[in-house]
């Protein structure tokens, strides 16, 4: 399995990468940490004819916290966010679920964006950007914008991104005070993509879940606290949200066992987000 | 964030049908190659600079045998190209006992007394990772390490060998005896 031929770049400069991803049009793609372009490539389900290598990029590099959002640029890898010390306390969410991304030999090299720009509906980070309410930050030659994760996803390997625009950072909003934060998954084994990942976060007012690995997206559901608890009829909720989250057998579990696992899991981190409320 | 600004591409592009020098400093020796962009950097490390020591397996990033450390870091070479490595460092299986007066080093030698390979083809990848690891969280625990461990398949072992083995190397022995010469088993 190796790839087909094509041009490679290392651009100096953010603005050279999209100068040359708006002239290569549909032939050209950017690489970030290639965990999972390279299988594809390998494979040959992808053929491009220029690949632009945004992995040494400095001006990609940002990784900080401020202003109440982490900012992650797309060079920066799971490993190295994963590393962060205070990660926990500021995107609790991301320091559960980051360490459910493959293993730590991709995580080395493998980057959030480009989790992001890959949306696949499983992935843990997209679901964890949903699940807080992040932004996606992208960038073509000439301009900015930015997107809420909720719009952003539109199916499997499915977004709004344009072909000539980047996702140059992904933003996670700070953990407030007094929240709480709980994630799971369940895969065939540790690593794997998920069957069903949950992530559940709950503050003074209300409880959110979002899930993964059931509909063509992460998707959010959330419900008003009831006299601080979680509210009475969360069964027939979550019973509600789990078909309407629909899903597809494949050969890993049935619609029936995800739809399952989104009553139960969805349940279990919902009052585990509830009690470690800080 | 940085400014917008627009400017033409500046760097230039490696032709697909041209092989490119790739300079490497491979196990602490410079070396240069040459790479068409489509090369991985398992093909190069072994067809090109005959270091045949990193295995390559399913060449899609699941089972671990290409596994290499790349500016020290554990990294699949199958999913890496040759034209990204470089310039920079990279360390194989080769490069373990070089370092070390021709001698297999300690965590060689425990997977030897404590039976963790047998076919082998799975262990140049496992070394590799284990190297890095080891070095960032020199007592792992047992469920730590089997997490670290997840990235690789070995399809001989069952993995309790090279649990103990770095159990042992680690100094973390506490009742997993070796298995082997100390027992009168064979080298
Ligand atoms: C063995 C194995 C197990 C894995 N398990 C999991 C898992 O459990 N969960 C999980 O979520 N992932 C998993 N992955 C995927 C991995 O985590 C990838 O790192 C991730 O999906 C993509 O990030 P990347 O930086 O490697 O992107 P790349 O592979 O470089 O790119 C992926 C796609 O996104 C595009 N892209 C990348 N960066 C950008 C950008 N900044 N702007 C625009 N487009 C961009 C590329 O063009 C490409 O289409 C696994 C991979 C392997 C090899
Ligand atoms: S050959 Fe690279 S991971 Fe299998
Ligand atoms: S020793 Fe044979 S695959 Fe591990």
């Amino acid at each position: 399995m190796k790839p087909a031929s094509f041009d490679y770049l290392r651009p100096a400069t953010v603005a050279d990468a999209l100068a040359a991803l708006a002239a290569g049009g549909d032939d050209a793609r950017v690489i970030a940490g290639g965990q999972s372009l390279m299988p594809m490539l390998n494979m040959r389900l992808v053929q491009p004819r220029l690949l632009i290598d945004l992995g040494r990029l400095e001006e990609l590099r940002s990784l900080r916290a401020e202003d109440g959002w982490l900012t992650v640029g797309a060079a920066v890898t799971q490993a190295e966010v994963l590393a962060r010390p205070t990660l926990a306390r500021e995107v609790p969410l991301l320091a559960a679920a980051l360490p459910w991304v493959g293993h730590v030999q991709t995580r080395n090299r493998g980057t959030l964006c480009g989790s992001v720009a890959h949306a696949d509906p499983s992935a843990e980070t997209p679901l964890c950007l949903v699940a807080s309410g992040g932004e996606v930050v992208l960038r073509n030659a000439k301009r900015r914008r930015t997107v809420p994760a909720a719009d952003f996803f539109l199916g499997p390997l499915t977004t709004v991104k344009a072909a000539d625009e980047i996702v140059e950072s992904v933003r996670f909003p700070l953990a407030r005070p007094g929240s709480g934060h709980a994630f799971r998954e369940v895969s065939m084994r540790h690593g794997d993509f998920a069957i069903t990942a949950c992530a559940a976060t709950v503050d003074g007012e209300r409880a959110s879940l979002a899930v993964g690995g059931v509909a063509d997206r992460p998707t959010l559901r959330s419900w008003p606290l009831t006299a601080g608890g979680l509210p009475p009829d969360l069964d027939d909720a979550l019973n509600a949200f789990a078909w309407d989250l629909g899903g597809d057998d494949d050969q890993h579990a049935t619609a029936r066992y995800r739809r399952d696992l989104v009553r139960r899991i969805g349940r279990t981190v919902l009052e585990e987000a509830l009690s470690c409320r800080r | 964030m940085p400014p917008l600004t627009s400017r033409p591409p500046t760097t230039p592009v490696l032709a697909a049908e041209t092989r490119h020098a790739v300079s490497v400093v491979l196990n602490g020796t410079p070396r240069t190659g040459h790479a068409h962009p489509r090369l991985l950097l398992s093909d190069f490390l072994r067809h090109e600079l005959g270091a045949h020591g990193t295995r390559v397996g399913c060449e899609h990033g699941v089972c671990g045998a290409c596994t290499v450390r790349l500016d020290g870091v554990a990294v699949r070479a199958c999913l890496t190209l040759a034209v990204q490595a470089d310039g920079r460092r990279i360390d194989t299986v080769e490069g373990l006992a070089a370092a070390n007066q021709g001698r297999m080093t300690a965590l060689q030698e425990a997977f030897r007394r404590h039976h963790a390979l047998q076919c082998g083809f799975c262990t140049a990848g496992i070394l590799m990772s284990l190297t890095d690891y080891l070095g960032r969280n020199p007592k792992p625990t047992e469920e730590e390490l089997r997490d670290m461990l997840s990235g690789h398949l070995c399809r001989c072992t069952g993995y309790a060998g090279i649990v103990r083995a770095v159990m042992d190397v680690t100094g973390q022995a506490g009742g997993v005896p070796a298995r082997g010469p100390a027992e009168g088993g064979h080298v």
